[in-house]
């Protein structure tokens, strides 16, 4: 044999044998029993940053705002509390996060109202929001509700952009709850918001009997939320711990009053003529809730957040207004 | 420009069209494209159906637009507008047998390419007695179910750029694995799969006995040079009588000729043809008794009587089980359509009969209210194109009351309220009826630790149920739900209702 050819196949073994052992050394994982499932679960949550803006002292924390147009109640509403621009300012990313949690038109009070959305939506460019996005995870086919519900052509009337939850947008996220602690979010709509805006439809809900701003985050959650339902209360309590949002709106221009939260027929629905404007979640609710014709004192959920510090049930103690528009 | 660059242009749109239509064949794009156009204009569906039904359904007329060009001029068909012949021709290019010599025996006839033939009159057979079966090996319907079931979920799984969540199927796999075998046939026995099996190609080739133009070859210019054979993609003896059963019109034999012998001739002498297929009488016998006995064999299993089974629960609009049978082509177009993947090809559920027929899997999703997408598209009328108001009996349909697909039951040993003291009812949110079909009422119980507890417990009322199935959906008892549909109750079947109406 030649010495070329002896020493051309030697190496070539000597090679394969080298790299096989390389191989197997660098993939080796000794690690087997609890060690493993430690190092599952610590994967890395994302966590929402704070996207509440600091006013003034004394600035008005909520406004209820009575009429039927709904982009004049919003800019009324928003004035009385200093104007959107004390809220979002030039370049801002947006994101508007409405209730389309149902295949529905928007005359059955299942879903936000689109004229609402788009008033919301409209009022960020004019503030000069760089992108508006509008996104929600439903509990029904997603492009089906975005598409009945009026919310997607609303969005894009007003020059923002949908954001469908692809299973490839959602991510563990820290809660930081008393029962949530992570969850599987629809996080890709965060990735570059620095406001988040929530829009919800005012709604009897037959498990937790009322379902306004507070319960609408539930629409950002994936994974197995049906599981919520368990504590509902304890769970809708957690959402303010996940998110600080820049406002939220409570829309009763239709209010949802039996049947909820799906609805269906019309006469579920009354007419509310009214928006809710506000920075405490917890009093929006409470008020809100009052627009069902129910006692707050009697939902769980608004106590179970005014204890843990999360916003106060006692609204007509904070800073508020009521206006009516022509 | 030569015809075949004309023939060329042809696939390329029709194979084009095809995909797009398929592709967009779901809610967000589905406008008023005719999107069930290839599945309309297939004869072999038309004559199946009408076979079965004594009926022409619909869109079915265009059949018609294939069916007379081809009594004119053969199976043009299959190598100018077949979506799934084009795949197959493309794929006999792409792996280009090299020597001229290999191809020319590759294309020349086999007695296996009989076999079609023999499959059509089998399942024209069964059909006689109202068993669609065509729908198996039919290219049309074979090229959309493998689409949609397999090949459209795995391009998703690479690109997201289908579905904004991913649908999956049952027996996926299968369909696939079916697809890349007759694809990979061609390797071996080019167009293997249209010369060999396709029952459509087979009807074509018996109207194409009458075609008045055909390949003419000139003995006195041939020298037998078998040239002809190279690109022949009928594998129809260009180089001596033509088989005109067999020629698909590809027109490559009139470029491939070195001596100008071949020409496309109307009314040529027949001496110089073969104009019936190769048919031994007593396998044409054989292959109809098959077909004749599978009926009977197949409907003793009492899977459309006696035994028939909780899980075939039929899309809404869908026409009761023997005339389902009797339309349904199998192209799943209904579960490409389907908004919610709730739509599943059957295996055997719905018997043998009912293989890749659409049935609901309450676990993979749910009927949506306010859609009637199936029916829109079904082209045979398995799935009636029913309007919204029919479906949520609404209007002029509040008599008749809405289209039921079923009805739910608890499994009250399963369900977290009623047997393990834990708030839950998921299933009466989600229940999209108005009133809910889903009450509860509100119980207090002292659990074992001699806690109170208050808690609603869910009924189900049967009157409002239309066994939509988003409560099994989103009922938090992930493996066998707590809340099941099944298919008692149906609006489609006086046998298979529930309550005294």
């Amino acid at each position: 044999m030649e010495r070329r050819e002896f020493i051309k196949r030697v190496g070539a073994a000597g090679l394969a044998i080298t790299s096989s052992v390389a191989g197997a050394a660098w993939l080796y994982d000794p690690r087997s029993g609890a060690e493993y499932f430690r190092n599952r679960e610590s994967q890395k949550a994302k966590t929402l940053r704070s996207y509440h803006v600091d006013r003034a002292q004394g600035a008005v924390d909520m406004a209820i705002v009575r009429g039927k147009d709904p982009e004049k109640m919003m800019r009324t509403g928003l004035g009385e509390m200093g104007g959107i621009g004390l809220f979002i300012q030039k370049g801002d990313i947006v994101v508007i996060k409405p209730n389309v949690a149902f295949d529905r038109p928007p005359a059955l009070g299942a879903t936000t109202n689109p004229d609402v959305l788009k008033a919301v939506a409209l009022l960020c460019r004019e503030a000069g929001a760089r992108k508006v996005i509008v996104a929600d995870n439903p509990v029904n086919q997603p492009e089906g509700c975005f598409f009945k519900s009026g919310i997607q052509q609303a969005a894009l009337e007003a020059g923002a952009e949908v954001m469908l939850p692809r299973e490839s947008a959602f991510l563990p996220v820290k809660i930081g709850g008393e029962v949530l602690k992570t969850w599987s979010m629809f996080y890709r709509p965060f990735e570059q918001a620095t406001k988040v805006i929530g829009v919800a439809p005012c709604k009897d809900h037959n498990l937790c009997s009322a379902s306004m701003t507070m319960k609408n985050w539930y629409g950002l959650l994936g994974g197995r939320r049906n599981q919520f339902h368990q504590q509902i209360h304890k769970v809708i309590a957690d959402f303010p711990h996940m998110i600080k949002p820049t406002f939220v709106v409570l829309d009763a221009t239709r209010i949802l009053m039996h049947n909820g939260p799906t609805g269906g027929r019309l006469s579920d629905v009354s007419e509310g003529n009214t928006l809710v404007i506000g920075t405490d979640m917890v009093a929006v609710d409470t008020f809100g809730y009052t627009l069902l014709g129910r006692d707050p004192d009697k939902l769980d959920y608004l106590h179970l957040a005014e204890t843990r510090g999360l916003g106060s049930t006692k609204w007509k103690e904070q800073n508020w207004r009521e206006v009516q528009t022509g | 420009m030569r015809i075949t660059h004309t023939r060329l242009i042809s696939q390329i749109f029709f194979i084009g069209l095809f995909l797009f239509f398929a592709f967009i064949a779901q809610f967000g794009y589905l406008k008023g494209y005719p999107v069930s156009l290839f599945l309309e204009a297939d004869p072999l569906v038309a004559l199946a159906t009408a076979i079965t039904t004594h009926t022409l359904y619909r869109g079915l007329l265009w059949s018609l637009v294939v069916l007379i060009p081809t009594i004119l001029l053969g199976r043009f068909f299959c190598n100018w507008i077949c979506p799934y012949g084009i795949l197959h021709q493309f794929i006999g290019w792409l792996f280009n047998r090299r020597s001229i010599k290999e191809r020319i025996e590759s294309n020349r006839y086999r007695t296996i390419f009989a076999l079609k033939y023999y499959i059509l009159i089998g399942m024209l057979s069964a059909a006689a007695f109202g068993s669609l079966q065509v729908g198996l090996l039919d290219p049309i319907s074979l090229f959309y179910r493998s689409l949609t079931v397999a090949v459209l979920p795995a391009l998703n799984m690479a690109t997201e750029w289908i579905y904004i969540q991913p649908f999956e199927y049952q027996f996926a796999w299968l369909v696939g694995f079916l697809l890349f075998f007759f694809v990979a046939m061609n390797l071996f026995i080019p167009r293997f799969f249209c010369r060999v099996l396709c029952p459509l190609g087979a009807t074509l080739g018996l109207f194409s006995r009458f075609s008045l133009w055909r390949i003419e070859r000139d003995v006195q210019k041939c020298d037998n040079c078998n040239l002809c054979l190279q690109r022949c993609e009928g594998a129809c003896d260009p180089h001596a009588n033509l088989r005109k059963s067999e020629c698909v019109v590809c027109l490559n034999c009139l470029d491939d000729c070195p001596h100008d012998a071949l020409s496309f001739n109307m009314l040529p002498p027949v001496a110089h043809e073969a104009t019936l297929p190769d048919l031994n009488r007593r396998r044409a016998i054989l292959a109809g008794i098959t077909g004749l006995l599978f009926f009977p064999f197949s409907r003793s299993s009492g899977d459309l009587t006696k035994n028939f089974k909780k899980e075939v629960m039929r899309p809404p609009g869908a026409v009761a089980e023997p005339e389902f049978l009797a339309r349904c082509t199998k192209c799943d177009q209904c579960l490409r359509v389907c908004p919610t993947n709730v739509l599943q090809p059957a295996m055997f559920e719905a018997g043998i009969e009912g293989i890749w027929t659409p049935v609901m899997n309450m676990k993979m999703g749910y009927c949506e209210l306010n859609c009637t997408l199936c029916g829109q598209v079904c082209p045979t009328g398995a799935i009636q194109k029913i309007s919204l108001p029919q479906k949520l009996g609404m209007g002029e349909f509040t008599d008749p009351g809405p289209v039921k697909t079923g009805t739910a039951f608890f499994d009250q040993g399963r369900c977290l309220p009623w047997s393990m003291d834990i708030p839950c009812v998921v299933c009466q949110e989600v229940c999209p009826i108005s009133p809910k079909a889903i009450f509860s009422r509100p119980v207090e119980i002292t659990d074992r630790w001699g806690k109170t507890v208050k808690l609603t417990r869910p009924y189900v009322d049967p009157i409002l149920c239309n066994g939509c199935g988003i409560c099994e959906h989103e009922c938090p008892v992930k493996d066998l739900r707590a809340i099941r549909v099944t298919a008692v109750g149906e609006t489609r079947s006086q046998e298979r209702s529930l309550l005294l109406k």
